[in-house]
């Protein structure tokens, strides 16, 4: 069982937001769901699966490639040709 | 037909375009001057990929995807953009941000999801072809909704370059269309190794359908017919494998024990890699501007709450608490081995038969507003998901109607045997026309 608390906890975690009409909508999906996936209880075993994968590995070679116009086209916020980006140290 | 411009003016009364081109220019090829809607989850140089989202309004791709770069020197016309459930998180096309799509056979019903925009534009009549995307049922669900033909490649078949991510490890991109032979033609043009998809494989597919199946055996698994399958459906569907073995093949009972758990295993899967692939949507390099005079998170929170739509958001959040610490054992490691016993499964099973026959869903198409329960819509997706965990090619082709509605017959073979698939679905579509 998951908890309003936990469940605005994930939302945190995930950055997607919560409103508080949301939250008793939310948990309640969230332990149905969570319950039919406690079928996954019945599988037998947890060893990693080993199959016969292997990389697939390219030579890193200059190739040509996007503009900066190109690439900045679909920024919503720009500065002397960067993208503008909110703080990330507080 | 030599280069020009195809004039493309819908009538889209079903809202199964987001964007149209009413220019469409073309080449010279296989596909000279036939219009082709491409799904909206699929990167269009130029021409406004939205994946029906609000978060990715107005964003207008720098480069074309793989499979559209296929299209244009194939000499297809790109008419249009289709819409679909946003990122493809859905069974109905109802999670679309841009409104919902209507089934042509029944504008009370959903065309299916997520590709249900493609569906839509062939049933209608509006184009011929159209490509579709499926990572649980996405191509094959719409296409037994609404009445047409749609084939899930082998995993790895066609590329995924310039598709938009949702779950990398389940989901390929696929031809849809009216018919086995236009399905078929699609699938030509789009199939082949690509070096910018590590995933991808050097398995060309150059294929004329052919109707013969005298001597091919047909598992049928009684999972595909058991509890939750509507006996109307399921009728439809025997009388049309009864068809099959008309035309020579034989069938074969089987089980596939692991059905038990595949529903939990992808949805474990697929929601643990959308909360890592959409993470890049941030309000940054593109969609509607994050507050930059607020902290990166406070910004990213506000931007992605008021932008992903209710599903989406939901299941961005289930994959992260899936693979939360303490969790990951529970789930998404269990999901893995749950994964490989359907491989296993599917091994098995394909030793003894050449391919397996069930419907493509368990229902016909839902009333509009029908399916309001998350669980009770990820439940509808229990027949098709198991081919995505295992990476087989799959089918679904119309086989008749329960009531007024259209059903799909699947019909899922051997990893990289989609010629075979489409051989069946083509004899059984030639025996009934």
């Amino acid at each position: 069982m998951v908890t309003e608390k936990d469940v605005h906890h994930i939302a945190e975690l995930a950055d997607v937001g919560i409103s508080p009409g949301e939250l008793g909508p939310f948990t309640h999906q969230f332990n149905a769901i969570l319950e039919y996936f406690d079928i996954l209880d019945r599988v037998q075993g947890d060893a990693a699966v080993t199959r016969d994968l292997y990389n697939i590995m390219r030579e890193d070679e200059v190739e040509p490639s996007l503009s900066q116009e190109e690439v900045l086209r679909n920024a919503p916020a720009q500065e002397e040709g960067f993208i503008r980006a909110p703080r990330v140290m507080e | 037909m030599s280069p020009g411009t195809i004039l493309f003016e819908p009538d889209d009364r079903y809202n199964a375009f987001l964007t149209v081109c009413n220019h469409a220019p073309h080449g010279n090829g296989k596909l000279s001057g036939i219009a082709v809607a491409v799904k909206d989850n699929i990167s269009t140089r130029g021409i406004e990929t939205t994946c029906a989202s609000k978060i990715l309004k107005g964003y207008v791709p720098p480069y074309d995807a793989r499979v559209v770069e296929l299209l244009k020197s194939s000499g297809a016309a790109i008419v249009g953009k289709t819409n679909m459930d946003e990122f493809g998180m859905g069974t109905t096309t109802e999670n679309s941000a841009f409104g919902p799509t209507l089934n042509p056979c029944d504008t009370g019903r959903v065309p299916g999801g997520s590709s249900g925009g493609s569906a839509a534009a062939i049933a209608s009549g509006m184009v011929r072809m159209a490509l579709g995307t499926d990572t649980g049922g996405s191509i094959r669900c719409p296409a037994a909704f609404c009445g047409i033909v749609g084939l899930k490649p082998s995993y790895g078949r066609v590329s995924r370059y310039g598709l938009i991510a949702y779950a990398n490890s389940l989901e390929q991109i696929g031809p849809m269309g009216k018919t086995v032979s236009d399905v078929s033609t699609l699938m030509e043009v789009i199939a082949g190794y690509d070096r910018h998809d590590s995933t991808s494989h050097d398995k060309p597919y150059t294929h004329t359908p052919r109707a013969d199946i005298r001597g091919l055996k047909i598992g049928i698994p009684r999972e595909y017919f058991g509890a939750g399958v509507d006996p109307a459906v399921a009728a439809v569907v025997r009388s049309a494998i009864a068809k099959l073995e008309e035309l020579g093949a034989a069938s074969v009972p089987c089980s596939i024990p692991s059905m038990e758990y595949a529903l939990a295993a992808y949805y474990v899967t697929c929601t643990c890699e959308a909360s890592s692939n959409l993470a890049r949507f941030d309000g940054v390099r593109y969609g509607p501007a994050a507050d930059t005079k607020k902290s990166w998170h406070d910004a990213y929170q506000e931007v992605r709450a008021a932008a992903f739509g209710t599903e989406v958001r939901r299941r961005i959040m289930l994959g992260t608490f899936a693979l939360s610490s303490g969790y990951y054992g529970k789930y998404y490691a269990k999901a893995q081995v749950a994964r490989e016993n359907v491989r296993k499964d599917f091994e098995r099973i394909f030793s003894e038969v050449d391919v397996i026959a069930g419907p493509t869903m368990p229902t016909v198409a839902f009333r509009l507003g029908e399916k309001s329960d998350p669980l009770s819509m990820y439940l509808a997706d229990i027949l098709t998901v198991p081919a995505n965990l295992a990476g087989i090619p799959s089918i679904s082709v119309p086989c008749g109607r329960a009531g007024a509605m259209p059903v799909g017959l699947q019909i899922m073979g051997r990893q990289f045997e989609d010629e075979r698939v489409i051989d069946v679905a083509y004899a059984y579509e030639q025996a009934v026309s």
